[in-house]
């Protein structure tokens, strides 16, 4: 390893979450930012959900950005680390290692099993299998068969048996460490699994398929690898996430939940470790703070016709998103490139409709 | 027995909107290689400016079939326009670039739910139907509710509208050879982006029917039922193979009986599962979809 990856991939990333691991020990308010102090539950809740959505935004970016993988339904991967985790602790009353244990086999499991049959295709038709599969788990979690998630009403986690630490208001800051925890661990497995041997696989299939299978490798073992190991770090964010809200709810089932997964990664920059995070933490701070904004006196005093959008933050993002699209498709990050291709620019090949259900025209 | 009539008959009524949304997505698939995740906007639009209209524009009309029909018109009309304006202001500039393409429909798809959210809110809204539609007739013991011929009837006239297009227009002749190679097409010096256009606007005048019949078919109209539908609509699309109208007609009808009776005669919410299941037989058995091994097969 050269002076400079070292420096750049693992002791800056280091410096970075040690200042961030400082946060919940600040005494300061930035008003603008925060409406609370810095180191005041609230405002520690909200920096937590913006670094858990930075890791899961990465975890998504694994497979997107660089391997190329199209998917629609990572969401379900985090439901089950959300879901899964808290059925076996409220509903079976198993402790809490043993429910993480068993949701982290069972993620595993069902992404080698369902990656496996989703890649009987590629580009956009993967895109809809995986979309297919994450919905038939929102309408599992949903129409709830045995009485274990409670449909709509959402499954509080039975709080005596979680980790004493993670539990009440007081605890905030251990989840915000946790959170940063998970985190930083995902931003280091990643960058030690596209460095590796398969990792380069995984990036040449997102540049030419065709070309690492003319070389004699498998893409689709190699594909699998890059899914298993997204959809494995997603269901620990999920656990993650169902410490940090103290339950589970629909909303990490719907579809939309995906997509905005999908947002993050392209308004961060797609297939970058920090473009990733950037996006992850940027969409969950606007997502929450635009409410803010959009029922502030400045935007009440406007026309109904500008203020109805401005009051839906989804719309903004929306809407910034498709600009990042046209005009930045290295995302955020990719200001600094300097005209070499990132972002999706790098990803034309991923879900050319050749690679589709339409495709070979010999053998017709 | 007549509830299997029953569950039959509104398996075709819902198969009916599932093969006006996944037709429109597939011919827009087939031709230029976009997954077009707007379309639950198209959807929509249809629902939404067919509701609008009716109850701000022609609320003065006495006759509730006509102010319904008129409204309809006009929601279809919408689609129409707003479908060709998506593919010339959004997805026209990023030509060839499919991935841009699809992110852009994903980003759409989200700020006009958003949208919908804000101006009308997020409860349903009661949609406008003439009384006769509520009314059921008898078919060997079975109680239809009438709105389901509608739907079937509406389908098979959009069924074959769209052969006849594809079959007897010069642009339909176009749209199907751009479907089996648009590399050729563009060799033998034929501008296929006008087809793009025209295959977008008739896909979201699909779309908009779809929309006014889920209104007739749900009651009411709300601003996540679009992209509700459009899940099914995708897995239609893969059974049926993309860019196959007979293929997704077939595959509409299949997904469709199957949550019906599953959703019945096992337990509500099975039947979804079920066409997952589905979708993965088709998958490991005919990667391909059903009518995607026969080129020739298509439209």
């Amino acid at each position: 390893m050269t002076r400079r990856a070292l420096l750049s991939d693992w002791l800056v990333p280091l410096a970075v979450f040690g200042v961030l691991a400082l946060v919940p020990a600040a005494h300061i308010s930035i008003p603008k930012l925060f409406d609370q102090p810095v180191a005041s539950p609230g405002t520690l809740q909200l920096l937590a959900a913006c670094l858990l959505f930075g890791g899961l935004a990465l975890t998504y970016d694994l497979q997107f950005g660089f391997t190329g993988l199209l998917s629609f339904g990572h969401a379900l991967y985090i439901a089950i680390g959300v879901y899964l985790s808290n059925v076996a602790i409220t509903d079976w009353h198993w402790s809490f290692w043993q429910a993480v244990l068993f949701t982290m086999a069972v993620a595993f499991v069902l992404a080698n099993v369902l990656g496996f049959v989703s890649m009987r295709v590629g580009g956009i038709a993967f895109a809809m299998v995986t979309l297919a599969f994450a919905q038939a788990g929102a309408v599992l979690a949903l129409k709830d068969p045995h009485h274990w998630t409670h449909g709509e009403e959402g499954l509080g986690a039975d709080y005596t048996k979680l980790p004493k630490a993670f539990v009440g208001i007081l605890n905030t800051k251990n989840l915000y460490w946790l959170a940063l925890a998970f985190l930083a661990f995902v931003f280091f497995v990643v960058r030690w699994a596209v460095e590796s041997s398969p990792g380069r696989v995984w990036q040449a299939i997102r540049e030419n398929e065709q070309r690492v299978e003319v070389l004699g490798m498998r893409p689709h073992v190699y594909k699998l690898q890059s899914f298993v190991l997204s959809s494995t770090l997603a269901a620990a964010g999920g656990v993650v996430y169902m410490l940090l809200y103290s339950g589970s709810t629909l909303a990490v089932t719907a579809p939309n939940f995906t997509l905005s997964l999908l947002l993050m990664v392209v308004i961060g920059g797609a297939g970058s470790r920090w473009g990733a995070v950037l996006g992850g933490i940027l969409y969950t701070y606007l997502n929450d703070r635009l409410v803010a904004v959009g029922s502030s006196s400045a935007v009440g005093g406007l026309p109904a016709a500008l203020r109805t959008p401005l009051e839906q933050p989804l719309f903004l993002l929306g809407a910034i998103f498709i600009l990042i699209v046209f005009f930045l498709p290295g995302g955020l990050v990719g200001i600094a490139s300097r005209g070499r291709p990132v972002g999706l620019r790098r990803l034309q090949e991923a879900i050319r409709p050749e690679h589709g259900l339409t495709a070979p025209q010999e053998d017709a | 027995m007549s509830t299997f009539i029953l569950l039959t008959i509104t398996g075709f009524g819902l198969g009916a909107m599932y093969f006006l949304i996944a037709s429109g997505l597939s011919l827009i698939y087939g031709l230029m290689g976009v997954l077009n995740f707007a379309h639950g906007a198209f959807i929509s639009v249809g629902s939404y400016g067919t509701w609008w209209f009716s109850a701000h524009v022609f609320d003065g009309i006495h006759s509730i079939l006509l102010q319904w029909l008129l409204s309809s018109l006009v929601g279809l009309g919408l689609g129409a326009v707003f479908a060709g304006l998506v593919e010339l202001v959004l997805i026209r500039p990023l030509y060839t670039r499919h991935m841009e393409q699809v992110l852009v429909t994903v980003g759409l798809s989200i700020a006009f739910v958003a949208l919908i959210q804000g101006i009308w809110g997020t409860d349903p809204k009661t949609f406008p139907v003439p009384p006769w539609l509520h009314e059921t007739t008898t078919i060997a013991g079975a109680h239809i509710p009438n709105d389901r011929w509608i739907e079937i009837a509406t389908a098979a006239v959009v069924l074959c509208l769209l052969r006849l297009f594809l079959r007897r227009t010069r642009y339909g002749l176009i749209i199907r050879a751009g479907v089996e190679n648009r590399a050729m097409v563009q060799a033998l010096g034929i501008d296929v982006r006008r087809a793009f256009t025209v295959v977008f606007a008739i896909g979201g005048v699909a779309a908009a029917v779809a929309g006014v019949l889920s209104g007739v078919y749900f009651n009411d109209v709300s601003p996540d039922q679009g992209t509700n539908l459009l899940i099914f609509a995708f897995i239609v699309v893969v059974i049926g193979g993309l860019g196959s109208i007979g293929g997704s007609a077939a595959a509409a009808t299949v997904v469709a009986l199957t949550q019906q009776y599953t959703n019945y005669y096992a337990s509500s919410g099975v039947g979804d599962m079920v066409v997952v299941l589905l979708l993965g037989l088709v998958l490991l058995a005919r990667p391909r979809g059903l009518a995607g091994a026969v080129v020739g097969a298509r439209a």
